[in-house]
């Protein structure tokens, strides 16, 4: 076919460069700015080069909390899409339990994030708290202020409690989605429910649990407010995960330089990251490699 | 392979059936003779499925049993009765090739790998699927996937009968038509009961050897297309059978003749008198293939005024008007039909009469 040139095109893809201009780019380019100088005040600044990036990548305490970070996005990751995927398959097919279930499990997704900090302080408070009281009356000595693996184990519950419904909703919109036609045929030829669930079900979810993975592991990455509001990065610097240490040299310090070179380097790490898991999740089952 | 019997069966979908219209299969009794090929023939929301279902054993039916050769399955799950069902939309397995989807039943009945080998490479063969066995089947096209899931019933020597819920729905006609031959060729090798459920009358009578026909939750007739035909039990398939279906005209009895709007039409001997016994509303039925039309006037000719004619190209379609009814009859392409006026004949052999929707023997 004849193709002929005509520049119009361009002007229905002007509207998206302008919001993504916007939204991402000239923010974005704002921190490639700080990154290269030093600033002093307004008008007094001095260009840099890479000073801050050679800094940022050998400071210690930023490795600790990547490693630390890492940690917890792959335990968020280990615990969550399992157990998301699990409750979706126990949950009713039809009928008046499927309303009550999704309401209840919708709830903790529709809490403010600040709020889930304040909630979990006092339930966890070994003095008064739901939690810490039970668990302290079993005779196991539990303390998130006092004891890092206290502190983490806190957090862990409660990044579980408040996302995996998101997997949940996720992984059951895929399973409702399968034709009923896949399931008499699996009775059919007298497939067990592990195989039922290995090769139709799990193949079947593939594309919302990519969405999962991928929305999981960017959020709980980025985690912030939460564990700031439960814990505040302590005790001592065990639970201080990438973006609380952020905010300290950002906010804390004023250290504008170091921690525009900072943002950078975490900016990529989610981007490398979830392109491999997106790269993965999209070829596994089909037989590329 | 194996004669199904459902004794006293019926289905409603209400959990707390009230009344006749409750019911998505209504009360009765039949049977699948072994090795049959039969065609499940009628109208969306007539019950085929549903039938197809508890047979399958997807479905528990509401009352009734259901046997095979003498043996009770109506409690028994799917696998367990040795079935298989081939769906309106193939289904297969994605995530494996051709070879392990149709090997998937047997490896889940633990037939050793050896022998799974032999079957799915034998029926692979039969199918011609053989150059795409290590092939990822997410990738064939719909007539090859369905293949596939016709094949996986295929693949189980011991298959009691092979279900097939409108399975060429989605397959485009010409393979269409290579699919239906295939079948009837696993059906004279393989010699397994095969129950066909289908909407399209074409589809139901080139597959089938007997056609049952379903309608509102009943089975109005059972029979070889021929038989459905020629001697429609009932007004339904007198009406669904053929392209276009039987002349139904509403008419009295006088002596050995029905009187239609005036006119008389002589009727087979004692033909008259066993509809006066019957009692009822009467109709009289005859096929478009089976009227007669002439320009002229002829000895029997009733007159009728000309509506409408269409030449199909091997035949004209021509309808007619009679007083107030609307016929219409098939004749052959090189009979001239010409002018308003003409006169239609009605073979007494071809003539059909109904009381109250049921044919008169």
């Amino acid at each position: 076919m004849e193709k002929t040139p005509n520049n119009k095109a361009w002007l229905l893809v002007i509207p998206v460069f302008v919001i993504v201009a916007f939204s991402a780019i000239i923010p974005l380019m704002t921190v490639v700015n700080y990154s290269v100088q030093d600033i002093f005040g307004p008008g007094e600044r001095y260009f840099v080069g890479v000073e801050w990036f050679k800094e940022t990548l050998s400071d210690r305490r930023l490795h600790d909390a990547l490693w630390r970070q890492f940690l917890f996005s792959g335990l968020v990751l280990l615990i969550e899409i399992p157990l998301g995927v699990m409750i979706a398959l126990a949950m009713p097919k039809r009928g008046w339990g499927v309303s009550v279930s999704l309401v209840l499990l919708a709830l903790p997704l529709l809490i403010p994030w600040n709020v889930i900090g304040t909630i979990w302080i006092i339930f966890t408070r070994p003095d008064i708290g739901l939690f810490g009281v039970a668990i302290n009356g079993l005779g196991i000595d539990f303390d998130h202020t006092a004891s890092p693996l206290d502190a983490w184990v806190t957090v862990m519950l409660m990044e579980v409690w408040h996302w995996t419904p998101l997997v949940v909703l996720l992984a059951y919109a895929g399973l409702q989605a399968i034709p009923e036609a896949y399931f008499q045929a699996a009775r059919i030829d007298g497939a067990s429910a592990w195989a039922t669930f290995r090769y139709i079900q799990l193949p079947k979810m593939r594309g919302v649990l990519t969405i999962a993975v991928l929305l999981r592991f960017m959020d709980s990455f980025l985690i912030y407010a939460e564990p700031f509001v439960l814990t505040g990065g302590g005790p001592g610097n065990s639970t201080t995960f990438l973006s609380i240490h952020l905010v300290k040299l950002a906010v804390g310090q004023f250290d504008l330089g170091p921690a525009a070179a900072f943002s950078i380097i975490y900016f990529l790490i989610v981007l490398l990251f979830s392109w491999m898991f997106y790269q993965a999740l999209q070829r596994v089952g089909t037989g590329e490699k | 392979m194996a004669q199904i019997d459902l004794k006293d069966l019926a289905h409603s979908y209400a959990s707390r059936p009230q009344s006749d219209a409750d019911y998505a299969l209504k009360r009765l009794d039949m049977i699948w003779q072994d090795s049959g090929a039969y065609a499940l023939l009628g109208p969306s929301g007539c019950g085929k499925t549903t039938m197809l279902n508890i047979i399958s054993g997807l479905l528990r039916p509401s009352q009734g049993r259901v046997v095979f050769d003498g043996r009770d399955v109506t409690d028994l799950s799917p696998q367990d009765r040795n079935i298989a069902q081939v769906f309106q939309f193939p289904v297969i397995y994605d995530t494996m090739t051709v070879f392990d989807n149709l090997a998937f039943p047997l490896r889940n009945r633990g037939v050793n790998e050896g022998e799974a080998r032999k079957r799915v490479e034998e029926v692979a063969e039969m199918l011609e699927l053989s150059d795409d066995l290590r092939r990822r089947a997410a990738g064939l096209t719909a007539d090859a996937k369905q293949k596939i899931s016709l094949g996986r019933g295929l693949v189980r020597s011991d298959v009691a009968a092979i279900l097939f819920d409108e399975p060429l729905t989605v397959i485009n006609p010409h393979m269409k038509w290579l699919l239906r031959r295939k079948l009837k060729q696993v059906h004279e090798q393989f010699q397994i009961t095969l129950i066909y459920v289908t909407h399209d009358q074409n589809e139901a009578l080139t597959f089938a050897e007997q056609v049952v026909v379903m309608h509102e939750g009943q089975v109005v007739q059972t029979g070889t297309p021929q038989e459905l035909f020629e001697k429609p039990a009932h007004t339904f398939v007198a009406y669904f059978i053929g392209s276009p279906g039987m002349n139904l005209l509403p008419c009295r009895l006088d002596g050995g003749a029905v009187v239609i709007d005036g006119e008389h039409i002589a009727l087979a001997d004692g033909l008259g008198a066993r509809a006066e016994r019957a009692g009822g509303e009467l109709q009289l039925g005859i096929r478009p293939e089976f009227l007669k039309l002439h320009a002229t006037q002829v000895e029997q000719g009733i007159p009728v005024r000309v509506k409408l004619v269409e030449d199909l190209g091997n035949y004209k379609m021509v309808t007619v008007r009679l007083g107030e009814r609307t016929l219409q009859a098939k004749v052959p392409e090189d009979e001239e039909v010409g002018g308003e006026q003409a006169w239609l004949v009605f073979p007494p052999e071809w003539l059909r009469l109904y009381v109250d929707g049921h044919l008169v023997e």
